[in-house]
């Protein structure tokens, strides 16, 4: 048992730290510690000086802009990033279809999609969830049917992150209704959103914002090569993609930050004096100390590039304490937190504090945290299951 | 960071584990009857193992282990809650001797303990909750400590009295055993005059003697705690696999219990608190492994533990006994016991509430918890 990092590791995350920031603009890293979206452009412009500089697909080939990182380097990688307020390689590109186009995709499809794919010039994503099929995602009915070399796709696809900016989805579909299991039959197919018969209609959260859609599929031509793998195995490529989907999963570096944050007002206002909100920062603080260290014990256990299973205990905590976080921001803004609309725009308009401002905001839109990824009741059946064989 | 044990602390856990592994429910019960509330023998073949002398020096009799040893070892002793008191006598009590003591004192003392000739008790707590209770006229101490952990059994009385360390004679003082609701023995100890020798050197001047012993003392106490810490981290190991096993096993409505999710979520709940648990405790022995760390630091790793071992604790003892119903309840199963250690090892040397206090008092000094120094 030994705690320090060794001179390398060290070294690599003073390069990381120097890194994030120095490199990406202020002004964006000064908008994510406000609680705020940095939009398309800072996603793309942060995401693209991350490729660079070989730090937006780590976890890629080496071949297709990979690094060959201990799990203990990705992950120093990622806390690092998340701690300098710099938004993360958007993960429909990063973390989910490009590993899956980089594994199963033909090299045509590699040498077409992975480079844009990594500088984020195709912004994707992600169709897989339904109106019928959310927790239960292998029963969805999307269905492609052959055309000649074509797929003709109709179906409906919900809950699209951020599918206002996609130029391109990966979707889910059934390409064989007979198949015995529900698990068989689906295939994994790559569509562009300006393609003809395809609708997107925005749906607007609790929160007022507008990060997720519906995607509408009528009649929808798909050429041939763009089908990834093997037809009717698109279910083993997307367990493939959710088990990447699930490292990384717990925002450690991220809630530790918010957690800093609400605690600075506190203090300003006087209030860290009050013994029962300091006792709230202190459990907080040594609960997310604890799943900070269960994350690093989880990355040093998963050499073998396999998720470790107890990554649904980071999935589950991490998502729990985030929350957690962002109900007790809400709880020290108390009726400041109103004025929720108040200075949209050039921030002008209120006198509240803009910490306060966002607070009720973020809570509500982090309820979705503890749903999307496998929601948290999937997680304990996987813990139960899996790991307690229950 | 390593979170993995060597082959020489692997090795020394399965000799432990070995000796101890005939600690079933039935046993620990007919050894806990009677006093002193542990096994003599096996506190002797403890002796012959090393495990007494474990972290004293090799010139003071004992093995030059560390903690990450130590909690090795505690962790077997609560996996299978061995009554033997391993933290209280040979980590607390042997432990402030180590830290305080003269050279002569630590090679009497520690030697002894180490072979097992003499079981030693730390006189910390004060019958008001608190750590006064006694105070000290030249060489003697007046007043009552209590509880006081194997109070009456022990040879030699480590007493904590007006911020000073004290050795005293176990058979001079004034002794009522009771036993404890996990099965362990405490005494009520009452001193009249009673003759006492200040621990360590006074000429050289040693903190034990001369100064304020209370930070020395902390010390030795953070170390007790990540110690207690481990033991609990073995219990809550054990009373997980105790409710899965059962609940595979356990069928009502004509179906095992684990076809009912209501049962399975919650234990999915234990584990997630005891995975948190290992990680935060396994990381606290480290810190306090690392001559680099503060003294300082040290007490906050200690503190932190801690405090997730009493919310854990709570929590996973608490749902063992829930999930396994009426039989949870009964002195002849061992989930029980389990649940009473736990609930012990809270409550000594600070519990959830004042360790939350005490880490409190430092939230302003620095923005996020850095689990690396």
């Amino acid at each position: 048992m030994k705690l320090h990092l060794t001179e390398e590791e060290s070294a690599f995350r003073e390069e990381m730290r120097t890194f994030f920031t120095t490199e990406i603009p202020q002004q964006i890293r000064d908008t994510i510690a406000a609680g705020h979206h940095v939009g398309k452009e800072g996603v793309v412009q942060t995401q693209q000086i991350l490729n660079r500089a070989g730090l937006a697909v780590p976890n890629w080939p080496v071949e297709w802009g990979g690094r060959d990182w201990t799990p203990l380097q990705r992950h120093i990688w990622h806390e690092e990033m998340q701690l300098a307020c710099v938004p993360p390689p958007l993960a429909f590109n990063a973390n989910m279809v490009g590993p899956v186009i980089a594994n199963f995709g033909s090299q045509a499809q590699r040498e077409r999609f992975l480079p844009p794919t990594a500088n984020l010039d195709i912004w994707w994503c992600q169709g897989f969830s339904e109106p019928n099929s959310g927790s239960d995602l292998a029963s969805l009915s999307t269905k492609a049917t052959r055309d000649g070399d074509d797929w003709i796709l109709n179906g409906q696809k919900t809950w699209t992150t951020l599918g206002q900016y996609a130029d391109w989805i990966f979707v889910l579909c059934r390409t064989d209704p007979e198949a015995e299991r529900k698990q068989q039959g689906i295939s994994f197919l790559l569509c562009p959103m300006d393609a003809e018969g395809v609708t997107l209609r925005p749906i607007e959260l609790i929160d007022g914002s507008v990060e997720v859609n519906e995607v509408f599929f009528e009649d929808v031509r798909v050429p041939g090569d763009l089908l990834v793998g093997e037809e009717n195995k698109g279910w083993s490529y997307a367990k493939f993609l959710l088990g990447n989907e699930r490292v990384g999963v717990a925002p450690v570096g991220a809630t530790k930050r918010a957690l800093a944050t609400v605690k600075m007002h506190a203090e300003e206002t006087g209030r860290l004096d009050d013994p029962l909100l300091a006792a709230e920062f202190v459990g907080l603080e040594n609960e997310l100390l604890a799943l900070e260290l269960t994350a690093l014990r989880v990355v040093a256990n998963s050499a073998d590039g396999k998720p470790h299973p107890a990554s649904s205990v980071l999935k589950l905590k991490g998502t729990e304490i985030q929350q957690a976080v962002s109900e007790l921001a809400v709880d020290l803004g108390g009726p400041l937190a109103l004025a929720s609309g108040a200075g949209d725009g050039d921030g002008d308009g209120s006198d509240i504090p803009e910490w306060a401002r966002v607070s009720a905001p973020t809570y509500l839109n982090l309820r979705k945290a503890s749903i999307y990824g496998g929601s948290n009741e999937i997680q304990r059946q996987i813990i139960a299951g899996t790991i307690l064989g229950l | 960071m390593d979170f993995t044990l060597d082959s020489e602390q692997t090795a020394l856990r399965d000799a432990v584990r070995g000796l101890l592994k005939g600690y079933d429910a039935e046993h620990r019960r007919a050894v806990t009857k009677n006093d002193p509330g542990f096994d003599e023998d096996m506190w002797s073949k403890l002796a012959e193992m090393g495990i007494l002398g474990l972290p004293f020096s090799e010139d003071d009799g004992g093995m030059g282990a560390g903690q990450v040893e130590v909690s090795v070892v505690a962790e077997e002793f609560g996996r299978v809650v061995a009554p033997e008191p391993f933290v209280e006598a040979v980590v607390l009590a042997g432990g402030i001797v180590a830290a305080c003591g003269s050279d002569e004192q630590r090679k009497e003392i520690l030697g002894g303990i180490s072979s097992g000739e003499i079981l030693p008790a730390f006189a910390w707590a004060d019958p008001t909750g608190g750590e006064k209770g006694v105070t000290v006229d030249g060489d003697t101490l007046t007043g009552v400590k209590e509880p006081v952990l194997n109070g009456a059994r022990a040879d030699t009385i480590i007493v904590f009295a007006e911020g000073r360390l004290f050795l005293v004679d176990g058979a001079a003082t004034e002794r009522t055993s009771y036993r404890t609701f996990d099965g362990g023995r405490a005494a009520r100890i009452r001193f009249d005059d009673t003759p006492a020798t200040p621990l360590g050197d006074p000429s050289t001047g040693s903190e034990g003697a001369d100064g304020d012993a209370t930070e020395a003392t902390q010390s030795v106490i953070a170390a007790a705690q990540v110690a207690y810490a481990h033991e609990a981290l073995g219990a809550m190991d054990s009373a997980l696999k105790l409710t899965t096993s059962y609940l595979t096993t356990r069928k009502q409505f004509g179906v095992s219990l684990n076809r009912f999710q209501s049962l399975t979520f919650r234990a999915a709940d234990m584990y997630t608190s005891l995975e948190l648990t290992r990680s935060i405790v396994s990381w606290a022995t480290m810190v306090l492994a690392d001559d680099d760390v503060s003294p300082e630091k040290k007490r906050e790793a200690a503190a932190r533990a801690k405090l997730q071992v009493s919310k854990a604790g709570r929590h996973i003892g608490q749902e063992a006994i829930q999930l396994h119903g009426g039989i949870g309840m009964t002195a002849e199963y061992s989930v029980g016991w389990l649940t009473a250690r736990l609930t012990a090892i809270d409550h000594l040397l600070g519990d959830g509430r004042q360790l939350t206090g005490q880490l409190a008092r430092g939230l302003a000094s620095y923005g996020v918890v850095e689990p690396l120094p």
